[in-house]
């Protein structure tokens, strides 16, 4: 496989897209070839599923040019397959068919998420080299020293201000176009963000931020509407706290066309029945929109804030483009990264852990949301 | 629906007697406030799209001009060029310029969106029409890990690509300096957990009739797969492969760690110029421009899809 890669590496760029993809498909149609095979009776089918059950997993161990012994074991767990497969309820070959679905995206996912995740929260409690365990310190050094309590505090910033903020700016726009004329355009007009990377959002408002010296002209919008309106122009990015505040408008921008999407749609599905009775009761226009569309909508405000939320934690391409983290701007997910490039192994690993906590109640209440959701429908 | 509601609109309207009874002053305030919710929509709606478009005009602009005046002023202060863009796909550091930046974009996100998708397809059929103990457990677990940010897989999969090794142990062999291919691990990995869950919702809602009548026909699991899940489902795999599209192409993160050097795509290689030559706008408004185009084109062409794949992923981090 290295060679393979190697010899790969070596192609024209646009060479490499279609060699990949089509040596992958070929590998998959071959399995899934494989797997058709698989129910089939008689000694010629069965001779093939066994040759396919020892020679799949070993040539897979092969090619990644593993050791001889790692060869040999899978060889063996080939034959054991094999085995089971034989003697399977479900007829021979299910077991097959069973491990050849969904083996690959297991085996990935086992060497590619779950043993990084206990090896970064072991990390986390080790020294920066990984050579020794030190407890807490890592985690002490981050709520101990300023810059790591302003990094931890950035962050709740971040998901206290943008979730609410794009929601209702998202809830406003959405109440406001409903049912006019150009609904679709408007939608798409506010929505567009969204297709666009953190990278080209933060060039866009970094461009918007800019600031000259006051005698000269000023190229930035922002600062030239201040100056209009008689101000003196202002380093946004550079002046603690507003800088963040600057960072997570770019942001708000970004999200509150996902939730204006999915709260127009809300906004629809709520009963013209109950608004219409609301209205013989003499209620006005805000009276309705309060007790009859906010509750009407209610569970997907919870996905909306929550979906945002998560966002705001994880946020790292912002911070990373606009400012690097520098004037008190850094968050968690930057500071990872830094820990990271400076060869602090133990403290990046420290902050990982500090992001997975916090997002983990997030996530799970967001989780749980979306499945009662459905379940209404 | 529509037509209750035109029926009890009737009356009121050719009964003057119901429009009298209403005072005047309420009426003039739904007008007003009406009018005031319309200048709020214009206003968003500007916030919204002024900021691009000021980077758009400004892109097409002569450098020296995009350095001491405004876009705004563009009528004052009138000149168009293409030298821009012409100068920022030059640009770059050693070892990489912006065009070949933009090509490695479309190396890496081409097989990191197909890769996973057959996977996770694969993946989500045998969770969603196959029986063995421990499935629902198995699928949890495997739901479970959208928890996991991807910070915390990181840099032990970086170890295990340039080393081979798991918990300090070699297993197999290096591949960390070989092209795109740890990039494209890395983000099939760790579009898994979304892929194989959302697939599984959609494929779990083919009707049971119609699995059972193809199995009483005879047909194995790979038909089934191939005649029956794959096109019932291929507006939900072409919804998510947009947003996989979109994800990878927009991603930053990932690309820092796992696609350096001369792999590197434009994401990153903006990043780098934005900090190198922050002041430089005619180059950096071009190169965002370049680098938003792909997926723009992606957003006005598929909307509809994309809305709904945006829907679908807008958790994934």
């Amino acid at each position: 496989m290295t060679n393979f890669l190697q010899w790969l590496s070596t192609l024209p760029t646009l060479a490499q897209i279609p060699i990949i993809i089509g040596v992958f498909c070929a590998v998959v149609l071959l399995l899934l070839f494989l797997i058709e095979l698989a129910p089939r009776r008689g000694r010629r089918f069965t001779i093939i599923r066994a040759v396919a059950c020892v020679l799949f997993p070993l040539l897979m161990v092969a090619i990644l040019d593993s050791y001889t012994w790692a060869i040999v074991a899978a060889g063996f767990l080939g034959l054991l397959l094999f085995w089971l497969d034989y003697r399977s309820r479900h007829g021979a070959g299910y077991i097959f068919a069973l491990v050849g679905f969904l083996s690959p995206a297991l085996l990935l996912l086992a060497a590619g998420l779950v043993i990084p995740t206990i090896q970064t929260t072991v990390q986390s409690f080790m020294n920066s080299r990984g050579t020794e365990f030190v407890g807490l310190e890592n985690f002490i050094w981050i709520f101990t020293q300023p810059a790591g309590i302003r990094t931890v505090l950035n962050t709740i910033l971040w998901v206290l201000i943008a979730p609410a903020v794009s929601t209702i700016a998202g809830l406003a726009y959405a109440v406001f176009i409903d049912k006019s004329r150009g609904e679709k355009f408007f939608k798409i007009l506010v929505f567009m963000p969204m297709a666009i990377s953190f990278v080209g959002a933060s060039i866009i408002w970094r461009f918007v931020y800019t600031a000259r010296p006051a005698d000269s002209e000023q190229i930035g919008l922002l600062n030239q509407v201040i100056v209009w309106a008689g101000g003196e122009p202002v380093q946004f990015l550079q002046e603690s706290p507003w800088n963040t505040v600057a960072l997570i408008a770019v942001l708000i921008w970004v999200q509150t066309g996902f939730a204006m999407v999915i709260l127009s749609a809300a906004i629809k599905a709520v009963p013209l029945e109950q608004l219409e009775a609301a209205e013989l009761d003499g209620a006005n226009g805000w009276q309705r929109f309060a007790n009859v569309t906010l509750p009407g909508i209610r569970s997907s405000l919870v996905v909306v804030l929550t979906t945002i939320s998560i966002a705001s934690l994880k946020v790292f391409d912002i911070v990373r483009t606009m400012t690097a983290g520098a004037n008190d701007t850094s968050v968690i997910a930057n500071e990872m990264y830094t820990q990271f490039r400076n060869f602090e192994a133990g403290r990046s690993a420290a902050f990982a852990v500090i992001l997975f906590l916090m997002v983990m109640p997030i996530v799970i209440y967001n989780a749980r949301q979306i499945k009662m959701q459905r379940e209404m429908r | 629906m529509s037509t209750l509601a035109r029926t009890e609109e009737a009356p009121a309207a050719t009964d003057p007697g119901v429009r009298r009874g209403r005072p005047a002053a309420s009426l003039a305030k739904t007008r007003l406030t009406n009018r005031w919710a319309t200048l709020a929509a214009l206003l968003i709606a500007a916030l919204w799209t002024v900021p691009t478009i000021g980077l758009l005009v400004s892109s097409f602009r002569p450098a020296q001009q995009v350095r001491t005046t405004g876009w705004w002023t563009l009528f004052q202060n009138w000149g168009f060029t293409t030298d821009n863009y012409a100068a920022v796909l030059q640009a770059g550091n050693s070892q990489l310029t912006m065009a070949g930046s933009f090509i490695n974009s479309i190396a890496i996100t081409l097989p990191a969106t197909v890769i996973p998708l057959v996977l996770a397809t694969m993946a989500a059929y045998a969770f969603a029409w196959m029986r063995f103990p421990g499935k629902d457990l198995l699928f949890v677990l495997v739901f479970a890990l959208q928890i996991v940010p991807i910070q915390m897989a990181l840099v032990p999969l970086l170890r295990l690509f340039a080393a081979g090794e798991l918990f300090g142990v070699p297993v197999i062999g290096a591949f960390g300096q070989a092209g795109y291919a740890q990039v494209w691990i890395a983000h099939t990995i760790f579009a898994l957990p979304l892929a194989i869950f959302l697939l599984h919702n959609f494929i779990a809602e083919i009707p049971n009739e119609i699995i059972e009548a193809a199995r009483v026909d005879g047909a194995s699991h790979g038909q089934i797969f191939f005649r029956i899940v794959l096109p019932l489902t291929a507006p939900a795999i072409a919804a998510f492969s947009i947003f996989q599209f979109l994800w990878v192409w927009n991603d930053l993160l990932v690309a820092l760690i796992f696609a350096d050097g001369a792999v590197a795509p434009i994401t990153k290689l903006l990043a780098e110029i934005t900090g190198s030559r922050g002041q430089d706008w005619h180059l950096l408004t071009a190169g965002a421009f370049v680098a938003m185009i792909v997926p723009l084109a992606v957003f006005f062409a598929l909307q509809r899809y994309f809305v709904r794949g945006l829907m679908a992923g807008s958790a994934k981090g």
